[in-house]
């Protein structure tokens, strides 16, 4: 009975390597992409060193790291970014200040608490928030907010433009991108940790807090950590409403102009290529990625040093 | 109703009409912990079990057997009342505790979880450290603790899991064995310092021999709790239980769906050996269709 098959079968067992060009096909297109991708972000980061090379080759990278006077067109031209480092700083903060918040609550909400059906509302109407266009935010930060808002109705002591207006808009812009991603991740978190929870006697909220939030923490680190890249690297609407003036930002109601601000802001200007005006532009921009990059390895850092991965 | 005050050895037939009556004039060491009249649970309109009477005794392990889609787990959850993380689960009947009906409308399910643990078919360590595991239930319910060292390692050490973690308290529990895992679990559920413990299947994911461990586990912690064990298992039944209530699922007249039905309970040895109803004589036997 055992070993009746094993003659016959054996005759047409064949294991040599057969072609399949489809899986040939497919791993050559994935590789392309693959390299593709890498190169062009070799390409964008080879063209913002080249001109930030000359840049400083003029400028001592001292002068331009740790001066406070930045005046890259006047006749005495100093290049200090500080200030411009200072407005980016001060709007970045306070859209995390309301971000961070709004955007974990509602995601624990819609995560932990709300009906299914609430959610399945909720969380496209969530997304839908992103995609505004950002202009659209910048001109309801600078009329609405502060025009009105601010000035009108609190009778604050501040200008046409100030960071708070455009660094509150600018929370409410990336609400949505902290509140999704960090709900994805509270949701994958599996049920039986919320039943174990459950069945010792813990409430909804001590669950939400103490189990499911910790577990999810990588996700939600990611989340704010991209909530972050897109406060910093965000353009329109600091260039609208934080101001054109680049001058070091000592408080909320001040007005300022941010690195990206000031990148938009010359770029539209006629810079010849290859002056010292063009190449400041890529110097500012390779000090933008390089502080992004140092944002996401210190996330990196803290998801290893408190993840609890499930 | 069929008023019985028979000894507590005498096995019962129970079909999906009558009941089964405890013996309400034993004395008060008798009386269940958890009892259940008439219960049937619902999913929306789907009634996944139907009329279930029986009672868990103090200090006693009692078995739910019976096929699968019976209703074992819906069973065991209404009795911690973690049915109601299920929306649209519903029970009708009583399950009462001391006597104290848990569905009723001033009980706090909270309260009511904290007396009744629950040990899963998976273990479910939390993605901690295997101390703070143990210390999450003691904190959570604001329990008063002397030592919180001293009360991990007493729950560790009637989980039987002491000596195999105590020079890696602070490593992840994710780190342990499946059958390690599951003591912590038991450990976790001691900590809060229950009365009953419920267990659903706590061995299907585990070899044999982590199984050995935690059946004597159970004999161990049976002299200080009352536990109520699910199992597909029938030699397990056999081996750990004090009494076993037989399970079925039969397709109702009406409806056609399969609902579970209690069909005997009775003393572990009587099921087993000399059942008193041709459903539980098949399914014991094998011949189970
Ligand atoms: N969360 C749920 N929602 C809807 N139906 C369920 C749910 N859990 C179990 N059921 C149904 O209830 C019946 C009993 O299931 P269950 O209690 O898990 O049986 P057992 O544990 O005996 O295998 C099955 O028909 C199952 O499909
Ligand atoms: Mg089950």
């Amino acid at each position: 009975m055992t070993s009746a098959p094993a003659t016959t079968e054996v005759a047409h067992l064949d294991l040599t390597r057969k072609p399949r060009p489809w899986d040939t096909a497919a791993r050559a297109i994935f590789r392309v992409a693959a390299a593709l991708t890498i190169a062009i972000t070799l390409g964008i980061l080879v063209a913002l060193i080249v001109p930030s090379i000359e840049f400083f080759s003029e400028v001592p990278i001292n002068e331009f790291l740790f001066g406070t006077r930045w005046a890259p067109r006047f006749a005495d031209a100093s290049f200090g970014v500080v200030p411009l480092v200072t407005a980016t700083a001060w709007t970045t903060v306070i859209a995390l200040f309301f971000a961070i918040p709004l955007g974990l609550g509602a995601a624990i909400f819609m995560s932990e608490f709300a009906h299914k059906r609430t959610r399945k509302i909720l969380k496209p109407v969530l997304e839908v928030l992103a995609g505004i266009p950002t202009v659209v935010y910048g001109y309801f930060a600078v009329q609405f907010i502060q025009a009105t808002v601010f000035r009108d109705w609190l009778n604050l002591d501040t200008g046409s433009f100030s960071v708070l207006s455009a660094g509150f808009v600018m929370g409410i812009m990336i609400i949505p991108t902290i509140a999704s991603i960090s709900e994805d991740a509270m949701s994958a978190v599996p049920n039986s940790l919320r039943q174990g929870s459950a069945a010792l006697g813990a409430n909804r909220r001590q669950t939400s807090l103490k189990v499911v939030f910790p577990a999810a923490l990588s996700g939600i680190i990611a989340a704010i950590v991209l909530g972050i890249s897109r406060a910093v690297g965000e353009t329109m609407i600091v260039a609208l409403a934080a101001g054109q003036q680049a001058r070091i930002v000592g408080g909320p109601l001040e007005a300022g102009q941010t690195m990206t601000g000031f990148i938009a802001n010359a770029a539209l200007g006629d810079s010849r290529v290859g002056s010292l005006e063009y190449n400041t532009l890529f110097a500012v921009g390779l000090l933008l990625f390089l502080i992004t990059l140092l944002i996401n390895m210190i996330s990196i850092w803290i998801v290893r040093r408190f993840r609890e991965a499930y | 109703m069929n008023a019985s005050t028979d000894n507590a050895r005498a096995s019962q037939t129970v079909g999906s009409t009558n009941t089964i009556v405890h013996g309400s004039a034993l004395p008060s060491l008798e009386v269940p912990v958890i009892d259940c009249d008439s219960v049937s649970i619902f999913y929306d309109d789907f009634r996944a079990v139907h009329d279930v009477n029986f009672g868990c005794k103090r200090n006693e392990i009692t078995a739910l057997i019976g096929p699968s889609g019976c209703g074992k787990s819906t069973v065991l959850r209404s009795f911690n009342r973690m049915n109601d993380l299920i929306e649209g689960a519903r029970v009708e009947g009583s399950i009462t505790y001391h006597g104290e009906d848990i569905y009723g409308p001033d009980v706090d399910a909270i309260e009511v979880r904290r007396r009744i643990g629950m040990v899963f078919q998976k273990p479910n360590p939390f993605p901690k450290s295997i101390y703070d595991n143990i210390a999450y239930g003691p904190r959570v319910n604001g329990m008063k603790v002397e030592s919180m060292d001293d009360l991990v390692e007493e729950a560790l050490t009637k989980a039987a899991l002491w000596d195999e973690v105590k020079d890696k308290l602070k490593q992840s529990a994710f780190g342990l064995s499946g059958g390690q895992q599951q003591r912590l679990c038991i450990a976790r559920t001691i900590a809060v310092q229950p009365e009953v413990i419920l267990m659903d299947e706590p061995c299907s994911a585990l070899d044999p021999i982590a199984t050995l461990r935690i059946e004597d586990l159970m004999q161990e912690l049976r002299k200080d709790y009352t536990i109520v064990i699910v199992t597909h298992n029938m030699q397990q039944a056999a081996r750990v239980a004090d009494r076993t209530a037989f399970f079925t699922a039969e397709a109702s007249d009406t409806t056609g769906d399969r609902t579970g039905v209690l069909v005997e309970f009775g003393d572990t040895a009587t099921i087993f050996e000399s059942p008193h109803d041709k459903r539980t004589e098949d399914y014991i036997s094998g011949r189970f269709g």
